[in-house]
């Protein structure tokens, strides 16, 4: 058959599934693809009346620029900082909620605790950042209710040591309870005859937990963790934007927001793209070694 | 729930008391800060100032600061600019997502795998946020709500989403409409829509709320104060302090009482709407977060 008379056959009986494909790979292609050739522009000083092509190339001069400044090292801490105390406080916790969720008796109880612990997902960044920064203010809620304890009154956001407990413990606020639903969902997939089985056999509630449930909740904790771990330099620009002061950056400043004030307050694109791209890098590196690594070990993995 | 036979060792009574213990305190932790906010909104603003801390009620009763923020014309303008962006945004989602959706799922089109390789792709890698604020900017879309709505126009997680449950569609449905003559889009909308209603459900209300909610894109690509949506009001509000410009038909002396009760009520107006709509999806949810989502 002639490569013609393929092509009409393909389109006669595909026709309309290229066009139905059609506005999806432009939407990939535009806003995703187009952005990664982009991203060159961290080896060229780029300016825009000269374009992406025409921009002169400088190499690694940018990265070389990004790496021996002081801000590297501190972007650098503060993101590890912020995301490992993340992940060690605020991976566990969800687990732990839904397998409390799973051993309450009352189904109406456990809906309820499940609508509640839902909402604050839905609260705005801006709108939980407000009421933070309301809350830790000198006459907010929490300095009060720690007053009691005898900690002075004060901004607390304006001292550096506080500003990673307060990301982090408003972060598990926020997501602690849709964060469960993923584990709700894998414990709907457990056999139950196993729990028969385990109860004729004489096991008691925690050993049905260690030795049924968490098992079966393993694999999706592997596959979360996979992820959580080859994003740990991803730390939002978001939340840190809108609760960092200049008089704390030294504990909060992460990489993303360093970019966003260096790329869109500064227009300093190259460098800015340049710390960007050192961030897309080492996190694909990191999830494809994690995941290569979980896929040797436990023969959970995402591909 | 599994049944565990039917008699309770007394361990499994302390146990169940202490869990029920542990979950009443985290609803309390989670509701407070929320009812906080309520309280204070529609406190008398000088009897908070002076009466600040731990609240059990709203102290006094007054709605001035609600009367404040709707007499402030930012506030309108944003409501209507965030409506436009919920509406229109949404809707463009959700096309996009389906028309993907059936695309990643059409396994014997041989050009499916290598599209799904690259959306895939995108979840891992990115070119970073200045070269897509530049392309954004290139494609001549800032100060525009275009760029609120087309450069966000497909959520990959969601997308994946959307593949799953049009992947547990069986095929025979779909063979039997192809022997009466329907085309791929006759069996996209007439015939697998209708069926994963509940995951069509639940991706509008996830692209709605983060359409609701998101102000960065707003952010980084508006400068025209009209087209602001409601969460860059709000975060002028909020985080910059930007208030007494809305107390001015105050007493001068209250303006800075008001300024505070201020912050509360706009809390409460704009989270309002989202609060009230997600319980009646909630049965959804599981069905949303699906692992085979993440899993590629």
């Amino acid at each position: 058959m002639s490569v013609r008379s393929r092509f009409l056959r393909e389109m006669t009986k595909h026709g309309e599934l290229y066009l139905i494909a059609l506005p999806v790979v432009a939407y990939y292609i535009i806003f995703h693809y187009v952005p990664m050739y982009g991203a060159q522009i961290a080896f060229k000083d780029f300016s825009p009346s000269s374009g992406i092509s025409g921009s002169p190339w400088v190499g690694l001069r940018h990265f070389a620029d990004f790496f021996g400044s002081i801000y590297f090292i501190r972007v650098l801490k503060n993101t590890l900082t912020i995301s490992v105390t993340s992940l060690i406080f605020g991976f566990p916790a969800p687990i732990i909620l839904a397998l409390l969720i799973n051993e309450l008796r009352s189904r109406r109880f456990s809906r309820t605790v499940q609508l509640i612990t839902y909402m604050p997902h839905f609260i705005s960044m801006v709108v939980v950042c407000g009421m933070i920064l309301e809350f830790t203010s000198r006459s907010g809620l929490i300095s009060v209710v720690l007053s009691w304890f005898g900690v002075p009154p004060k901004t607390m956001l304006n001292d550096a040591g506080l500003f990673v407990p307060i990301y982090v413990i408003s972060g598990i606020w926020q997501g602690i309870g849709w964060g469960s639903i993923i584990y709700l969902a894998a414990l709907t997939g457990i056999d139950q005859e196993l729990y028969q089985a385990a109860s004729i056999d004489g096991a008691g509630r925690w050993r049905q937990t260690l030795h049924i449930t968490f098992p079966g909740l393993l694999p999706t904790i592997i596959v979360l963790l996979i992820l959580r771990t080859g994003n740990i330099l991803g730390v939002g620009a978001e939340k840190i934007i809108l609760l960092y002061n200049a008089s704390i950056y030294e504990t909060s400043d992460v990489i993303s927001s360093y970019v966003y004030r260096r790329g869109i307050l500064n227009a300093d694109w190259s460098f800015s793209s340049a710390v960007g791209l050192f961030n897309s890098v080492v996190n694909f590196i990191l999830v494809v070694s994690v995941n290569w690594l979980s896929r040797r070990a436990s023969d959970t993995s995402l591909w | 729930m599994p049944s565990r036979g039917i008699r309770m060792t007394t361990g499994e009574r302390v146990f169940n008391a202490f869990n029920i213990l542990i979950m009443l305190s985290l609803v309390v932790l989670t509701l407070y800060p929320l009812l906080y906010v309520v309280f204070a909104a529609f406190s008398v603003p000088s009897r908070l100032m002076t009466n600040y801390g731990v609240l059990l009620g709203p102290q006094g009763f007054s709605l001035v600061s609600f009367a404040a923020v709707f007499r402030n014309p930012n506030i309108w303008s944003g409501y209507k600019n965030t409506l436009i962006i919920v509406v229109f945004g949404t809707a463009l989602n959700m096309l996009m997502t389906i028309l993907g959706g059936y695309v990643l799922s059409r396994k014997s089109w041989f050009l499916s795998r290598p599209i799904a390789l690259g959306v895939v792709f995108t979840m891992y890698f990115s070119g970073g946020l200045i070269p897509f604020y530049l392309t954004v900017r290139g494609l001549r879309m800032t100060d525009s709500l275009l760029a609120l709505i087309i450069p966000t126009a497909i959520s990959t997680y969601n997308l994946m989403i959307m593949r799953t449950a049009m992947a547990t569609i069986p095929s025979s449905l779909e063979e039997s409409a192809k022997m009466d003559g329907a085309g791929h889009l006759t069996i996209l909308f007439r015939i697998i829509a209708p069926l994963i209603f509940p995951t069509l459900a639940v991706l509008v209300l996830y692209y709605g709320v983060a359409h609701w909610n998101s102000w960065f894109n707003a952010m980084i690509f508006l400068r025209k104060r009209s087209l602001f949506p409601l969460q860059l009001i709000l975060r002028e509000i909020l985080i910059q302090n930007y208030t007494l410009d809305m107390s001015i038909g105050s007493a001068m002396t209250d303006q800075e009482m008001v300024s505070e009760t201020i912050k509360y009520s706009v809390i409460i107006i704009s989270t309002v709407p989202i609060l009230c709509l997600y319980p009646f999806l909630q049965r959804y949810f599981v069905k949303g977060v699906m692992i085979g989502a993440i899993k590629g």
